[in-house]
Order: C-alpha cells, then sequence, then structure tokens
C-alpha cells in the first residue's frame, strides 16, 4: 500500500460523502414538494395510526347493539350511521382497519420474504432449477386472486387464515420475479466473483452481498402492493369468504350494506371510504418513492 | 417465429399441466376422504362408492391424476352433484355472459385509455395529460368490486337509469345490452387510467428515438408519425400489460356478476362453493385459468409477431 496509514481522509471521498448528503437532502426537499407524496404519506400515516388506536378512538364497542337505532344515516351520534343490528359504522370501520393493518402487514412481509428468497435461488442458481421456479410462478399467477381463493375456500371453508394464505401465495411470483431479475445482474459482477474466488458460500455472497443491493426496489414494490392486499381481503371479506361476522372488516361492512343496499345506502358508501383512502395512499406512497429512487421508472414528468 | 411459436406453445402447455396438478392436488392435500369432501353433506355410502369408483380413489395417486387429466384432455370434467348433467354443458351455458362482459369492459376501456394516452404524450403538460395523470392513478386505486357495488346503488337504485339484477332476457338484444353496461363500466374503469399512463409513458420513451427524429426531418405529418411509426412500438409493452391483466379482469367479473346477479361462470363458482359443487369448482376454475393461459399466449405471440427482437430472446 502506497497510502501512509496517518493520511487524513482523502478530499474527494470528503467531496463524494458531500454530494452524497446534498443529493439526499435534494430528494427529501422534492418528496416534499410533490402533493402525492405528501398526500399519500399523510394517508398511510393516518391508516396506521387509525388501526393502532381504534380501540381508543371508536366512540362505541363495534359489536354493540342498538335495534331501535338500526340502519340510520349519519348523525351526530353516529357519523357513520348503523347497520342493520343498530351498531355504529364508524366504530367498525375503525376496528376493521385493524384487520386490513395485520393482513397487509403479515401478508406483505410474508411473500417479500419468500419471494425475495426464491428470487434469489432463481437468478442465481442454477439454469434447470431456475426455469423450475419460472414455471411454477407462470402456474401460480395463471390463476386470478379470486378464483384461487374460491377454490381454496370450497374445500376449507372461510377464514382468515384462507386469505391471508392467498394473499401470499397471490402476490409471491411478482416479489420473486423482480428480485429474480436484480440477481441476475449482479450474478457476474466483480464484487461478487471476487466473494467466489475467495471461497464465500452460496448462502453467504445471497445473504450478506447480493441482498442488500435487491431489498430496495422490493420495498417499493411491497408499497405498491398493499393496496393490493388490503382489497384482496376486504374483495374475499366481502364476498363472505374472508373474514366472518360478527367481527368488523371493511369487506364485512360492505357485504351486510351490500344485502340492504335497497333500505340504506349509507353502509356502502362508509363501507368503501376507508379502502379507497387507504389503497391511494399507499398508490401514491409507492409510485412517490418509485420516482425518488428509481427515476426511469417514474411518470417521467 | 416457428421456433419461437413452439417454445411458447410447450411453455404454456406445461403451465396448463402444473395448473391440472395444483387442481387435482388439492382434493388430496386436506385430510380426509376425498369422497366425502368432494361430496360434501350428500355423502351417502352409495354415492361415496359411485365416486370414488368415478374418480378411481382406490388406485395409488398417481394413476388417479392420470386418469384425471385424461378425462380433462377429453374434455369430461365430471358430472353437476345436483343435476348430474355435465360440467362442459353447464359451463358451455355460463360462458356466453362472461365473456361478453369481460370484452365489452377491456374494449371500452383500450377505446378510451390508448387515445387519451396517445394525446397526454402528444401533448405533455397540458391540462389533458394532467387530468390524465391524476385520473389514472385514483382509479387504479380503487377496487372494482367496489366501482361496482356504487355504480348499483347510483345508476341502478337512487337514479334508475339501468338495470340492476341479471344479464336481461334471452333473445331480447337491446335488454340484453342494458344489462351489460353497468357491469363492463365497472371493470373497464381501472383500466382506462392503466392504459393511458402505459402508453403515455411507452409513447413519451418512442418519441425520443432517433427513428422518430428522421421521420420528422423528412416531414411526415405529425399525426401520420404518431399514430403509424410511434404507437406501434409504443403498443407493444400496453399488449403485455392487456395479456397479462386478463387475470385481474377475471377477478372483477367474478366481483361483477356475483354484485349484479349476472349468470356467468364466476357467479357459477361463487353459488358452486356456497353449496359444496365441487365438480362445478373444478370445472369452473380450470376454465377460467385456461382462459387466461391462452390469452396470455395470445398476447404474447402477437408480440413476437409484431417485434422480431422479442423472438429471439425465448
Amino acid at each position: 500500500m502506497s497510502v501512509p496509514p496517518s493520511d487524513p481522509v482523502p478530499a474527494e471521498a470528503l467531496e463524494l460523502r458531500e454530494s452524497a448528503s446534498r443529493e439526499r437532502r435534494e430528494k427529501l426537499s422534492s418528496f416534499l414538494s410533490d402533493w402525492q407524496a405528501v398526500a399519500g404519506l399523510v394517508l398511510v400515516v393516518a391508516f396506521f395510526a387509525s388501526a393502532i388506536f381504534a380501540p381508543w378512538l371508536a366512540p362505541y364497542d363495534p359489536n354493540a347493539m342498538d335495534i331501535p337505532a338500526r340502519m340510520s344515516g349519519p348523525s351526530w351520534d353516529h357519523i357513520a350511521g348503523t347497520d342493520q343490528l343498530g351498531r355504529d359504522t364508524f366504530s367498525r370501520i375503525l376496528h376493521g382497519g385493524r384487520v386490513a393493518l395485520y393482513i397487509a402487514a403479515i401478508g406483505v412481509s410474508a411473500s417479500l420474504v419468500v419471494g425475495l428468497v426464491l428470487g434469489m435461488i432463481a437468478g442465481y442458481g442454477p439454469r434447470w432449477l431456475d426455469n423450475l421456479l419460472l414455471l411454477l410462478f407462470d402456474a401460480v399467477r395463471s390463476f386470478p386472486a379470486v378464483i384461487l381463493a374460491l377454490a381454496t375456500v370450497a374445500l376449507t371453508g372461510p377464514s382468515l387464515t384462507v386469505v391471508l394464505a392467498i394473499v401470499i401465495i397471490t402476490t409471491i411470483p411478482s416479489y420473486a420475479r423482480v428480485a429474480r431479475t436484480a440477481t441476475m445482474a449482479l450474478r457476474h459482477t466483480e464484487f461478487i466473483l471476487a466473494e467466489r474466488s475467495l471461497g464465500a458460500s452460496t448462502p453467504r455472497i445471497l445473504f450478506h452481498h447480493v441482498m442488500p443491493n435487491v431489498i430496495g426496489p422490493l420495498l417499493i414494490l411491497a408499497a405498491m402492493e398493499v393496496p393490493v392486499v388490503v382489497s384482496i381481503e376486504a374483495g374475499l371479506s366481502f364476498l363472505g369468504i374472508g373474514v366472518l361476522p360478527p367481527q368488523a372488516s371493511w369487506g364485512t361492512i360492505l357485504n351486510e350494506g351490500y344485502l340492504v343496499i335497497r333500505d340504506t345506502p349509507w353502509m356502502v358508501i362508509a363501507g368503501g371510504i376507508p379502502l379507497i383512502l387507504t389503497t391511494l395512499g399507499f398508490t401514491f406512497l409507492g409510485e412517490a418513492l418509485r420516482d425518488l429512487f428509481d427515476p426511469r421508472m417514474g411518470r417521467g414528468r | 417465429m416457428l421456433n419461437y411459436l413452439l417454445k411458447r406453445l410447450g411453455l404454456a402447455a406445461l403451465v396448463v399441466m402444473a395448473v391440472l396438478l395444483l387442481l387435482f392436488s388439492m382434493l388430496h392435500m386436506i385430510p380426509g376422504n376425498p369422497a366425502i369432501l368432494a361430496l360434501g353433506t350428500r355423502a351417502t355410502p352409495e354415492a361415496i362408492a359411485a365416486y370414488s369408483e368415478r374418480m378411481h380413489l382406490d388406485e395409488p395417486v398417481l394413476t388417479q391424476f392420470i386418469f384425471f387429466l385424461g378425462n380433462a384432455v377429453q374434455g369430461d370434467l365430471g358430472n353437476d352433484v345436483f343435476s348430474n348433467r355435465p360440467v362442459t354443458a353447464v359451463i358451455g351455458e355460463r360462458i356466453g355472459f362472461t365473456l361478453a362482459l369481460i370484452c365489452t369492459g377491456m374494449g371500452w376501456a383500450v377505446l378510451l385509455g390508448v387515445p387519451l394516452g396517445c394525446l397526454a404524450a402528444v401533448r405533455p403538460g397540458t391540462w389533458i395529460d394532467r387530468i390524465t395523470g391524476v385520473f389514472s392513478v385514483g382509479m387504479i386505486a380503487v377496487p372494482s368490486f367496489l366501482v361496482s357495488i356504487w355504480a348499483l346503488l347510483l345508476f341502478s337504485l337512487h337514479l334508475r337509469w339501468l338495470p340492476a339484477i341479471g344479464a336481461g332476457e334471452p333473445g331480447d338484444l337491446s335488454d340484453q345490452l342494458s344489462h351489460l353496461i353497468l357491469p363492463a363500466f365497472a371493470i373497464g374503469l381501472g383500466w382506462v387510467g392503466y392504459l393511458a399512463r402505459m402508453v403515455r409513458a411507452s409513447m413519451l420513451e418512442v418519441m425520443g428515438e432517433p427513428y422518430i427524429r428522421s421521420a420528422r426531418a423528412f416531414g411526415l405529418k405529425p399525426r401520420r408519425i404518431v399514430l403509424g411509426y410511434a404507437l406501434r412500438v409504443a403498443i407493444l409493452p400496453t399488449i403485455t400489460l392487456i395479456g397479462m391483466g386478463f387475470g385481474g379482469l377475471i377477478s372483477s367479473a367474478v366481483f361483477a356478476e356475483i354484485i349484479f346477479s349476472r349468470p356467468g361462470v364466476g357467479k357459477m363458482i361463487f353459488d358452486a362453493v356456497s353449496d359444496r359443487n365441487f365438480p362445478i369448482v373444478q370445472g369452473g376454475v380450470l376454465v377460467a385459468t385456461g382462459f387466461y393461459i391462452l390469452v396470455v399466449l395470445f398476447s404474447d405471440l402477437l408480440i413476437a409477431w409484431l417485434d422480431p427482437r422479442v423472438r429471439a430472446s425465448l
């Protein structure tokens, strides 16, 4: 080594660090000046907060019945009206958010992890394994989500577990494909070749060296997948093959509202709004993040 | 092209096999006697014996799968548990309603979304571009079943413009069309924005290519450049997207059929699930996935035909 040990940090390195932090500041300010990004962030934070603090925020017990006040429209006592058993719709919406958050958190993280591992194996492993995994992904993706759910429920009966399983199985291929493509691009880069020639094991290469470079796009994809997952849960619960009554979920509120749609419009209106706000929030946020970190894929404005 | 065609067909056949295997193994992955599972509450000893005989349940699993496969290939998907009619006949009655719905839904979305995307790309930054941008993100975010419910509420129950339930009187075309409008509107709405966005993005990319600049330099009319040269290339990713998107469209159609009580395949599967009519469920699922696989195959072949670069990649 020609550099003496007492040499201070080279000027170029300092400059590089400086420019990196400048870039970060610029990214943050461009994020904050984008109204869609800020709206997305606000909606997402509201979703998390309302779901987590639902028991304290809800004005009523979500399952407390008040038959004389059944199917009433919005009023000061019940800001989103009541359902056919006189339960307060607003409280049920808040508690339904917990189901959505639960499914989104577990579903998205599980399929992200499995998709990441399978994708890295497909991208790094031997050709036959890659082909086999691709075939498997194609087969799974050939089932439209609802069709797969109906086929499963025909055998097992409806439950939250089925919803989770469907969510995880149907979304794994999209993570796996992204991870696979990114891994293949890395496969022949010099630092991976160097690791290999140093004798690093395959798991070590994958989890210590490939994963940090692959995880970024996957996290953005995860934000974009939350609306998909939340919609699947709401949709299946709406069909009566997901969350079971009396538990409140946005889907069951819509289901019960649909049954009485000729008597009161308020339940299907109130049940749909949180669903739209949540999917809109995550979509806006995901797009803003993608524009920030991968301008090539962005909205191109 | 022939080489690509053969490879792609082989791949599709493999995927169909895998789907059949998944469908077959579902009955066997659940602990318990498959006959009792499939027959549900109607499982009398005679029915179980007949079903076991028919499905060769006393043979090894692999043999059963081969029988299942052979029957499926010959178009025998078993019989409806209630009416004992062949599943294929039941599906044949229903599939027209579903195909009409899906084609109309996708059709109006393409007819509106693609020109919108072109307009937005040709005039970036104008009001039409901005409205398209916001509209498209907003529409993508709304689940289609919610559009169906709200459309039913607004247009059928509140305004009373359109019928709410069923598919119309058989033979009365205008009645059938009026029953088609709302579900087709609901399943296509999200696609308008999605397509517009996709076309806009790939159009912007293509419009920057040197060959478009050459076309301009030759003095070709802008309309001709956009429609004849740019769109031809820019439409390719959109075709893939439409092909892949049919899966989501089938899901939307299932919801729309249930919400509007339209007697299509989706409604059939849904009712069969509540009745535990397993042969119908299995047949319906097979038809739905098979249809989706065919659409993706067709869109891939169409792209390979339009774009020589793709043929070399597989």
